[in-house]
């Protein structure tokens, strides 16, 4: 049988050689984002001067999905604006939703790559943990989906 | 497969060659005979029953009380008073939870539990102790999940009202000398409630001769339907305990002040019963009874070999619990270096192998024996070599696939 996988060679780079996992000096935004129900569980810590993302990272522990994925988040994140960086989050969300077009995706550039995991339910928030704490540090509730 | 196989899973219409069921341990698979009691009860026999006085009220509670004569005799109690109808194991405890443990067990008084216990048979005792300001004592296993009696003969004392301890471990596989259990916590004045849940499908349990006061289970995990359980209790104790829920069926009388409560085992089936799935489980002890529990023991021991010996040989990958098969009872748990659970289930997932991954439902145990999260395969006695082949065969790839090379 073919393994319909997500786990495609970018994502597993992201996950055995984080480029962005490691402490942060300088960080003066740092929030912890869990999954309780499984473990995954990261601390992210971005360096913001003037509504600018100047550096990130995190650190913690977690499944292959949650860890590459925050990764590559930080990848996109870098270098832009916060606005820049919650829209990208949103998009990111909508992608996890089904509901995003092929010019969005473009934009996500790597993190497009977790796309298929919206097919499997037990696996998206592993996907949006390094989001959605993103989105919380810049102040943005979550919303939980309703079950 | 020989024939033997060929047939036994013909029985069974979900499985087929595209994957290997390896979550036996969270819910079994139902062979037809159970699917066609069921079917056929809602086709011929349905109606409330206890109620009605015409006839198919009278048959399904003649179905209902069958179903209570055929768990009787397959724990071997020795009333069929004893055998009280709940929706699954975690129901029976909390049945005892909430009447026994609210109404005996007092200030001061200890409750134990095993660290190897299912959240279901920890929480309800969290909840009487912080209640009744009654204390907690948790018995500690070792790294490969042995409890021996002694270590309950040292932490017992006189104070203990009550010990709650399961026969197999749903991660560990490893089951404890019930028999031993209970004699001590006898001995000190304690009652003794097993979870059977893990036992009851995969071995010959006899309350008698393991005098438990209480054992809970489920159907689901025993090829009976989601939603019926037992729980077994001494009818001495069954007696004095109040109901657990309160509403029709559980009564003798009731006036505008109050009632007067059934007999057991009605005092604690409140409300309309799951007859549809009493016949299930019937059905299911009747098939468990014809291919007889040494076959199934025998089966599964020699799957459960024949897969931890492959394991051995994979590098990065360890078992959790004894080195001897035997002492599984079909449940593997496993870590692979570097690799989360949730990525290796996805994997094999993909690969048509259906194993679990996670806490379990045992958080502190997992945490006591230093793997706070893991995989576990869990085979029964209608899996085949060949979906140990596929697992391992599977399990060979899974680092690879995350990047890790060999
Ligand atoms: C040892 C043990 N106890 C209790 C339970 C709870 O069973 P249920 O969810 O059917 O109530 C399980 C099942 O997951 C179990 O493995």
């Amino acid at each position: 049988m073919e393994n319909k996988t997500i786990y495609t060679e970018i994502i597993t780079d992201h996950n055995v050689d984080p480029y962005h996992k490691h402490e942060l000096e300088g960080a003066n935004l740092i929030l912890e984002g869990v999954n309780p129900s499984c473990g995954d569980d990261i601390t992210l810590s971005l360096k913001v001067e003037d509504d600018v993302v100047v550096d990130g990272a995190y650190q913690g522990v977690g499944c292959a999905i949650s860890q590459a994925s925050a990764d590559i988040m930080l990848d996109l994140v870098i270098g832009k604006t916060k606005e820049q960086a919650l829209r990208l989050s949103e998009l990111f969300l909508n992608m996890i939703r089904s509901e995003i077009t092929d010019d969005e995706l473009e934009e996500l550039e790597e993190a497009g790559l977790l796309k298929d995991i919206a097919h499997n339910p037990s696996r998206t928030k592993c996907a949006v943990l390094g989001w959605r704490t993103l989105r919380e540090m810049f102040g943005v509730e979550f919303e939980y989906e309703e079950e | 497969m020989n024939d033997y196989e060929l047939n036994l899973r013909k029985d069974f219409p979900i499985l087929n060659d595209d994957y290997a069921y390896l979550d036996n341990a969270a819910t079994s698979q139902k062979p037809l005979s159970v699917i066609n009691a069921v079917e056929e009860y809602y086709r011929t026999s349905n109606a409330n029953p206890l109620r009605g006085i015409y006839d198919l009220s009278v048959s399904a509670t003649e179905k209902y009380e069958s179903a209570r004569l055929s768990v009787k005799k397959f724990i071997n109690a020795s009333k069929k008073a004893e055998i009280v109808f709940t929706r699954n194991a975690t129901e029976s405890v909390n049945l005892v939870a909430y009447s026994y443990g609210m109404s005996f067990i007092n200030e001061g008084d200890e409750i134990i539990v095993s660290i190897l216990e299912h959240h279901s048979n920890m929480l309800p005792w969290q909840n009487v102790a912080k209640a009744k300001n009654a204390t907690l004592k948790y018995l500690y296993c070792d790294e490969n999940g042995v409890i021996n009696p002694s270590d309950l003969e040292e932490l017992i004392t006189d104070k203990t009202a009550l010990v709650a301890i399961t026969q197999v471990s749903n991660v560990i596989g490893r089951t404890n000398d019930i028999k031993a259990f209970a004699k001590i916590a006898h001995e000190h004045g304690a009652v003794i409630l097993c979870d059977g849940a893990q036992s009851v499908p995969h071995m010959k349990v006899d309350v008698t001769d393991l005098d438990v006061d209480f054992l809970a289970f489920s159907g689901h995990k025993m090829l009976a339907p989601m939603g019926i359980g037992v729980l077994y209790g001494k009818s001495e104790l069954l007696k004095k305990m109040p109901p657990f829920l309160y509403g029709g069926e559980m009564i003798e009388s009731v006036t505008v002040d109050g009632a007067t409560f059934a007999r057991i085992p009605t005092k604690f089936e409140a409300g309309t019963v799951n007859v549809g799935g009493a016949v299930g489980l019937e059905a299911a002890i009747n098939y468990i009874n014809n291919i007889t529990m040494d076959e199934i023991v025998k089966r599964e021991n020699e799957l459960t070999e024949y897969a931890i010996n492959q394991m051995r040989d994979i590098n990065h990958l360890t078992v959790i619990g004894s080195d001897d098969p035997y002492n599984h009872h079909g449940i593997i748990t496993f870590d692979i270096d570097d690799c989360h659970p949730h990525d290796v289930a996805d994997i094999l997932g993909g690969l048509g192998v259906d194993v679990r991954a996670g806490h379990h439902c045992a958080q502190p145990l997992l945490k006591h024996i230093g793997h706070p999260v893991t995989t576990r395969a869990s085979i029964a006695f209608y899996n085949v070599r060949e979906d140990i082949d596929r697992f391992i065969d599977a399990l060979k790839g899974v680092r690879r696939t995350l990047g890790y090379g060999e």
